[in-house]
């Protein structure tokens, strides 16, 4: 009882964050029903910042500028590429971020060389004990950081001036353009938001406590199991990223502890792959119809 | 992926150019088979290495392209058709390893066949999913496919040493450097025989490929393609044309599985998701695919071209060009370079020929028509 108690705090813990990143693919996803391969490229981008300016500015200042430069290089990925193709289909659009995560994730892994620095410096490898059960604290930040964004967020989408026109742009983007609701705004915030995410999440994914490892190849994917989360969930639902990162934390926590390490990568991705044999569009994704 | 339906349907060629399309590819052919005369055996590595990936990037493309499934399990599958060719054509000797010491044909043929099941065995999933949903789902066979290389070492060898794969024998004839076999002066050894075989392997595929593209097969999976449900309506079985086309595009994979083991001469399973079998050779296909022009066959050759061919020539003219200098960190490597070019290539066919190289090359032979029309009525 003792460990599963433990290893629920851990899943947890990491859930947070892949719900941080489930999060960014789902916004992106709405405004655009483009799903945002270079999701890993934002992430590592937003951690090399760190690394590169950290020097200087210290870790708050240049954690700050990691997480601006993410939110900054969705925007330009944004703006450069995908919106010149208005007319592709969200299909298409899906690869030709694939060619961006190429790029970026090469040319990061490549300036990094073979050092793999640590980002959490501000909660890193300092345990607390409570009754019996160790709790990292790089989890417990991550899951306070994760309910505050969250909320902010889940009440900026129902109140807010743009959560009304992301709503009805996810809705119907044509009707929502000719009710006057700008699509140029709501889609460039949608990718802002999910860049500042993933600019957030790499702080706590490339620590001591999280993964073991710094910022490195392995970071990206480590993102990478945030598309399960997403998947299982429900592409166009944001309690799904949050109920979907929460099982993907559980899940790669049990699963390393009682089969394997190993195994537990391949887990994550086994419970994805039953949920959408029984459910195709994840647990509380919309179901497609079809019209004939 | 919409957008290259009439890329991929409109292959009219019109009468006049049949001829010169024939002859172009027989000279092709003829200098294909020449080649291994003249040139050093570092070319030809090379030049299978490119075939290796022609094989997998038109099984994709016909799922891709010509289905409509997107998938990211390519590297499962060569995972599964290298591991299957190894098992069984290699001798019993190492007790360390299970092998069977079966004939090394029926190893291949088995290979492609258990791929084929696999690909079958996906079904229940690749069937209900579309899109974006099927490609992250197909991505998490390529997790199975690590763990199973990591945990089943008596099949794999392991992740530390993997194992060496039987050579490769026709009717007693070993593809290795045994014996002594000279045409024109130029001996035949490893490298030569190889590419003979890769040769023959990349021919077959493409024409089996090219013929089930023309067939009712190729039309029934681009009908499901373009709308399941009227595809459904005029009679094609959805489910079976869905399963179909992933088994046979599994097939090309475990083919294109088995050359990459007798490749590189060891079957080595992944340490992470970045390896031989990983995320990053999925995706590789997949931009074999894109480039290409999804769906279309010679595309495919010229994706596999450029995306497994760049990394070869730059490294055998790393010396002459010096940019790739020394190695470890921030080293700029063939590999690096050649991985931008096809990330660009990506990007910039999507923003501008959704059609990629196959669109292009459609473009100029169809000036060529318009051309040849023109001076015919003038005349």
């Amino acid at each position: 009882m003792h460990t599963f108690l433990q290893l629920a705090v851990n899943g947890l813990g990491k859930g947070a964050v892949y719900a941080l990143l489930a999060l960014g693919f789902v916004i992106i996803f709405k405004a655009t029903e483009v799903i945002n391969f270079a999701h890993g490229s934002l992430v590592l981008f937003g951690g090399y910042l760190v690394v590169v300016t950290r020097e200087s500015l210290g870790w708050l200042g240049a954690s700050l500028v990691g997480v601006a430069g993410a939110g900054l290089l969705a925007v330009v990925v944004e703006r450069l590429l995908l919106s010149r193709t208005k007319l592709a289909d969200p299909n298409s659009l899906a690869l030709l971020t694939i060619g961006v995560d190429v790029i970026v994730a090469e040319e990061i892994v490549r300036r990094l060389g073979v050092g793999v620095p640590f980002l959490g410096e501000a909660w890193d490898a300092k345990p607390i004990q409570v009754g019996g059960i160790t709790l990292f604290r790089t989890h417990l930040v991550a899951m306070a950081v994760a309910a505050v964004l969250i909320t902010a967020f889940y009440l900026a989408f129902k109140f807010s001036n743009w959560g009304v026109a992301m709503r009805a742009q996810a809705e119907n983007r044509e009707a929502a353009a000719l009710m006057g609701i700008r699509s140029r705004q709501v889609t460039m915030t949608a990718w802002l938001v999910a860049g500042l995410l993933a600019g957030v999440a790499v702080l706590f994914l490339a620590t001591q406590d999280f993964s073991g490892a710094g910022l490195s190849r392995g970071t990206h994917s480590i993102a990478l199991a945030a598309f399960p989360a997403a998947i299982l969930g429900g592409l166009d639902s944001t309690a799904g990223a949050i109920v979907g990162g929460l099982v993907v934390g559980l899940v790669e926590a049990l699963s390393a502890q009682y089969i394997s390490f190993d195994f537990s990568k391949s887990a994550v991705f086994l419970v994805m792959l039953l949920v959408l044999v029984v459910r195709p569009s994840g647990l509380f994704g919309t179901r497609e119809s079809t019209r004939v | 992926m919409r957008a290259t339906v009439a890329g991929a349907t409109a292959n009219a060629p019109v009468k006049p150019l049949r001829w010169l399309r024939w002859s172009a590819w027989l000279v092709l052919l003829v200098v294909l088979l020449a080649l291994p005369l003249y040139v050093g055996s570092e070319w030809l590595k090379a030049g299978q290495w490119m075939m290796t990936g022609a094989v997998g990037a038109i099984g994709l493309t016909m799922l891709v392209g010509q289905a409509g499934q997107l998938s990211l399990a390519h590297a499962f599958f060569l995972l599964a058709g290298g591991t299957t060719y190894t098992v069984l054509a290699s001798g019993t000797e190492d007790g360390r390893v299970v092998g069977f010491g079966v004939d090394p044909l029926l190893a291949l043929l088995a290979a492609v066949a258990v791929t084929a099941l696999l690909g079958l065995a996906f079904a229940p999933v690749s069937g209900r999913l579309r899109g974006i949903y099927l490609g992250v789902a197909s991505l998490s066979l390529v997790f199975i496919g690590l763990y199973f290389g990591q945990s089943a070492d008596r099949l794999t060898g392991g992740t530390s040493t993997g194992r060496t794969p039987a050579p490769f024998a026709l009717f007693g004839f070993t593809f290795d450097n045994s014996g002594s076999l000279v045409v024109l002066g130029v001996p035949l050894r490893q490298a030569e025989r190889l590419w003979y075989l890769y040769l023959a392997l990349t021919v077959i595929a493409f024409v089996l490929a090219r013929g089930a593209v023309r067939s009712r097969v190729g039309r029934s999976w681009r009908a499901v393609r373009d709308h399941e449900a009227s595809a459904a309506a005029m009679g094609v079985n959805v489910a079976w044309a869905k399963a179909g086309a992933f088994a046979v595009s599994s097939a090309y994979a475990g083919l294109a599985g088995a050359m990459t083991v007798l490749w590189f001469d060891i079957l080595k399973p992944d340490e992470n998701e970045f390896g031989t079998y990983g995320i990053n050779v999925s995706i590789a296909y997949l931009a074999m695919v894109i480039i290409g022009g999804l769906g279309s066959i010679g595309g495919a050759l010229v994706g596999a071209l450029i995306v497994f061919g760049l990394p070869q020539v730059l490294s055998l003219y790393s010396n002459q060009l010096g940019i790739f200098t020394g190695s470890g960190a921030g080293a700029v490597t063939p590999i690096l370079v050649s991985t931008f070019v096809y990330g660009a290539a990506i990007i910039l066919v999507v923003l501008f020929e959704p059609g990629g190289l196959a669109a292009i090359g459609r473009r100029i032979t169809g000036g060529l028509h318009a051309q040849r029309k023109k001076e015919g009525t003038s005349r």
